[in-house]
């Protein structure tokens, strides 16, 4: 079942003098199993778009379905709605606050009344999807973890509740590069081994050429591109004069194709990159023109 | 004499051990290293491997338990030098909103020189004229929270700057930024290194900015690993990532391509660079 | 970020008042409050009225903030009212309904006492108005700087207005933060008796503790890496200087309480 946004605008401070509008008529759809990376500048109105998606934020017109329900729907269950697209907030082990990891993981479905056995089966489960070790770490106080642990932690709290779209916002903002790289690699296997839809909202363009299959970019409250991302990324230019960078790989395609190399536009992943270089250097298929 | 013998080593630490009460090992572990005048030095590991305390140790926020670390020719040690050294050496923290003070910029910016007692004729030169180095000036009567974190930041290295430092040593300064604000830190930091002199010490698990510095130091579980330029240290990807770290892109790209018999050069950064080996290697066949 | 804290409900200008030093602002606000309670008559509170209206006049403040800030003490301006209208005894009875008795006496005491309130509130609006928390806090710290000798901590008290003022908004965001993040969990903040509603609290409370902590820790380095060492010492960018200004505006003031004193003497 798809996430459906459509004309949706939001405004901050409706009618006072610090009006701002935040978003200014988005649409788009995502179906079911799709990897979205959303990008944007800090104040380009990401963070209140995926506010919108669980009905944390209410649009000032337009609406969010999810499942074919509306969640500014007075009739509908809140929790249970909000429930249906998980959202992991930015630092999100600044959430965390049980005395151990099991119950901390617990809360998201105790709250939506499920049974102990039930809760039981949930956290276990979540824990093996962020790949921490249920024996060794569910007892655990959350404060005497490493920041990636509690960080997966809190990804664990989110799928606990067992949501058709996993919305992360940042999901490696502060971490070291073996950090990133673990909450990265969990996000793959999230979906491609369980096929989770997952919108992934990141300042990296290199994560997101690495793992979504679509790309949206969000400017100044406007979705200005939504497309492949091979399609987004031969537009350098434009992302640019947006602030954005274009991932490493692209700038190299960019500049060999400058120099008259023949590289395809869609090249955009390292190990496409890396095949490429080693058919046109080995074999010397390719020459200067 | 003693300030001319001092004048080329900012700080010099010498088999410096730390170690924290609650813990089992030590924080940092017999480490010697030094920060030139006009140095722009990169600590590089991951988290944990040491190199928030060793950055803590050469502001005097730590002493050493054993070794030494002398600042600007004054040992960290004596009690009676502990503001002086603060003065020279000054730091900047990861967390953009848990080191400003004051709720006016110009007035946090002041901070520092209000406790050394400074004249308020004199802050107030000194104040314009760090906020207007980093392109603050504009913000002076702001309140801090209405700002980025890039210019929080920039802020901050403002109030240091202002009490005149020989050295600024950024602890993941950028690390809660996004690309923008990383970048206002990084070009601002260059500029006060280039321009004004200033030693920089930088603790980053940033390759991008690793890879700008003059020297890298890379350390693991207290001890120093590698040291070298940063071309010399990527260059040897394999040791590197067994620290837990990254190269840059392009570097990595090399080394596979270097792996597949391609005969490129091992310490490729840049995209540029790549082009470059990419077009003599090509124009060979 | 309309009702931003870190201004309190200052209103920027450059009025005369705005830019009198906020020690004699502060001082004479007390002085003031002082004379308020020495009013005996509506004569009284008549000349306090319009010795408010031109000091507002002067600051260019709309009358309608002065009169806002009562807005939040209205409750206990009413009680005392009420209190005073059906619980004072007297001997010329007005009205009588059931077991009360309104008499004339107590009429005036409830008008009158009211009223004192309300002067009260309006006048250290005044103050709030055309002076920023950071001046008043610097005012503080300077009024108080003399009992430092009796170990009256003015410093400290100063320093740690500053950092509450700083880190409010702060504060608020991040409790927003985790709220809507516990929410995206399920949580529910909104419906429950009393105690439901309190254990609700605890996802919230509990990371806000944890991360105020954090934040202290990082403060206490970061102020300590810049040679923070207590109030010893230690200069201020800012120097308050007291001007002629001030001493118009305690001469007008003066006149004020003369005034006030022999509204006492006369009609009393």
């Amino acid at each position: 079942m798809p996430l459906v946004v459509e004309k949706l605008n939001h405004t901050y401070m409706k009618g006072g003098p610090y009006e701002t509008q935040a978003l200014s008529d988005i649409s788009f759809t995502i179906q079911d199993g799709e990897f979205v990376g959303l990008i944007g500048h800090t104040g380009s109105g990401k963070s209140t778009l995926v506010q919108h998606l669980n009905g944390l934020l209410q649009p000032t017109s337009g609406r969010v379905l999810v499942d074919g329900t509306d969640l500014a729907d007075k009739n509908a269950d809140r929790k249970q709605i909000r429930c249906k697209v998980g959202l992991v907030f930015q630092y999100a082990e600044n959430q965390l606050f049980e005395e151990t990891v099991a119950k901390d993981i617990a809360f998201g479905p105790k709250n939506l009344g499920l049974d102990a056995g039930e809760v039981d089966r949930r956290v276990r489960e979540a824990m093996r999807q962020v790949s921490l070790d249920y024996d060794r770490i569910s007892g655990k106080s959350v404060f005497d973890l490493s920041g990636g642990q509690m960080r997966r932690v809190a990804i664990a709290g989110v799928l606990a509740m067992k949501p058709s779209v996993l919305v992360l916002d940042e999901p490696c903002a502060g971490l070291d590069p073996h950090g990133r790289e673990e909450i990265l690699g969990l996000i793959r296997r999230l979906h491609r081994e369980s096929g989770a839809t997952i919108v992934m909202v990141s300042h990296s363009m290199d994560d997101v050429a690495q793992l979504a299959e679509r790309v949206m970019v969000m400017h100044r409250g406007h979705l200005v591109m939504d497309g492949r991302p091979e399609e987004i990324f031969s537009r350098g230019e434009e992302l640019r004069k947006m602030g954005l960078d274009v991932p490493q790989v692209v700038q190299l395609g960019e500049q060999l194709r400058a120099r008259g190399y023949e590289i395809p536009e869609q090249i955009y992943r390292m190990e496409d990159m890396q095949e490429l270089l080693i058919r046109l250097l080995k074999k010397g298929e390719y020459h200067a023109q | 004499m003693e300030e001319q013998r001092m004048d080329e080593n900012r700080i010099v630490a010498t088999n410096v051990t730390f170690h924290y009460p609650d813990e089992e090992h030590n924080a940092v572990d017999q480490v010697s290293m030094r920060v030139k005048r006009g140095e722009f030095l990169a600590i590089l590991g991951h988290n944990g491997s040491g190199k928030s305390t060793l950055a803590k140790l050469f502001n005097a926020l730590y002493v050493p338990d054993s070794g030494t670390v002398v600042v600007c020719g004054m040992d960290t040690v004596d009690d009676e030098l502990v503001f002086d050294i603060r003065q020279n050496a000054g730091m900047v923290f990861q967390n953009p909103d848990n080191q400003i003070v004051a709720t006016i910029v110009e007035e946090d910016v002041a901070f520092g020189l209000e406790n050394n007692g400074v004249p308020p004729a004199e802050i107030r030169t000194r104040i314009d004229e760090a906020l207007k180095i980093v392109n603050m000036s504009e913000y002076a009567q702001k309140a801090p929270h209405m700002l980025s974190g890039g210019q929080k930041q920039r802020v901050a290295i403002a109030g240091i700057l202002a009490m005149k430092p020989k050295v600024i040593i950024l602890d993941e300064a950028t690390a809660m930024l996004d690309p923008s604000g990383r970048e206002e830190v990084m070009n601002t930091v260059h500029r006060l290194n280039r321009e004004e002199g200033i030693s920089i010490v930088i603790i980053t698990h940033y390759m991008s900015e690793a890879a700008t510095a003059d020297y890298l130091v890379v350390m693991d579980h207290g001890k120093i690993h590698m040291t070298g330029t940063p071309r010399k240290v990527f260059a040897d990807v394999e040791n590197v990532r067994g620290l837990g770290l990254d190269v840059p892109p392009m570097t990595s790209l090399a080394h596979e391509l270097r792996q597949a018999g391609i005969d490129l050069r091992p310490d490729v950064l840049t995209v540029e660079e790549m082009v470059e080996e990419v077009c003599r290697l090509s124009s060979k066949n | 970020m309309l009702n931003d804290i870190t201004l309190g409900q200052y209103f920027p200008g450059s009025s005369p008042i705005h830019r009198m030093d906020p020690r004699a602002k502060l001082i004479l606000t007390i002085v003031y409050i002082v004379a308020v309670f020495l009013v005996k008559s509506f004569v009284g509170y008549a000349i306090s009225l319009a010795f408010l209206y031109m000091v507002v006049r002067l600051a260019k403040i709309p009358f309608s903030y002065v009169i806002k800030g009562i807005k939040p003490l209205r409750f206990i301006i009413l009680f005392t009212f009420v209190l005073n209208l059906f619980f004072l005894t007297g001997e010329k009875v007005l009205l009588t309904i059931g077991p009360f008795r309104l008499t004339q006496e107590a009429l005036f005491n409830a008008v009158y006492f009211s009223l004192r309130l309300v002067f009260l509130v309006m006048g250290t609006s005044v103050l709030t108005l055309t002076t920023s928390p950071v001046q008043l806090t610097d005012a503080l710290e300077r009024i108080l700087h003399p009992l430092q000798r009796f170990h009256f901590p003015a410093h400290e008290l100063a320093m740690m207005m500053t950092i509450a003022l700083r880190f409010i908004p702060t504060l608020l965001d991040e409790t927003d933060k985790i709220q809507k993040a516990q929410m995206a969990r399920g949580a529910d903040f909104e419906s429950g008796n009393l105690i439901q509603r309190a254990r609700a609290m605890i996802p919230l409370l509990v990371p806000l503790f944890v991360s105020s902590f954090r934040r202290a820790n990082d403060l206490a380095m970061a102020m300590e890496a810049r040679c923070y060492r207590g109030g010893d010492h230690r200069t201020r960018l800012r120097e308050l200087r007291y001007t002629r200004l001030d001493a118009v505006a305690a001469l007008v003031m003066a006149v004020y309480v003369a005034l006030i004193v022999l509204e006492g003497h006369f009609f009393g």
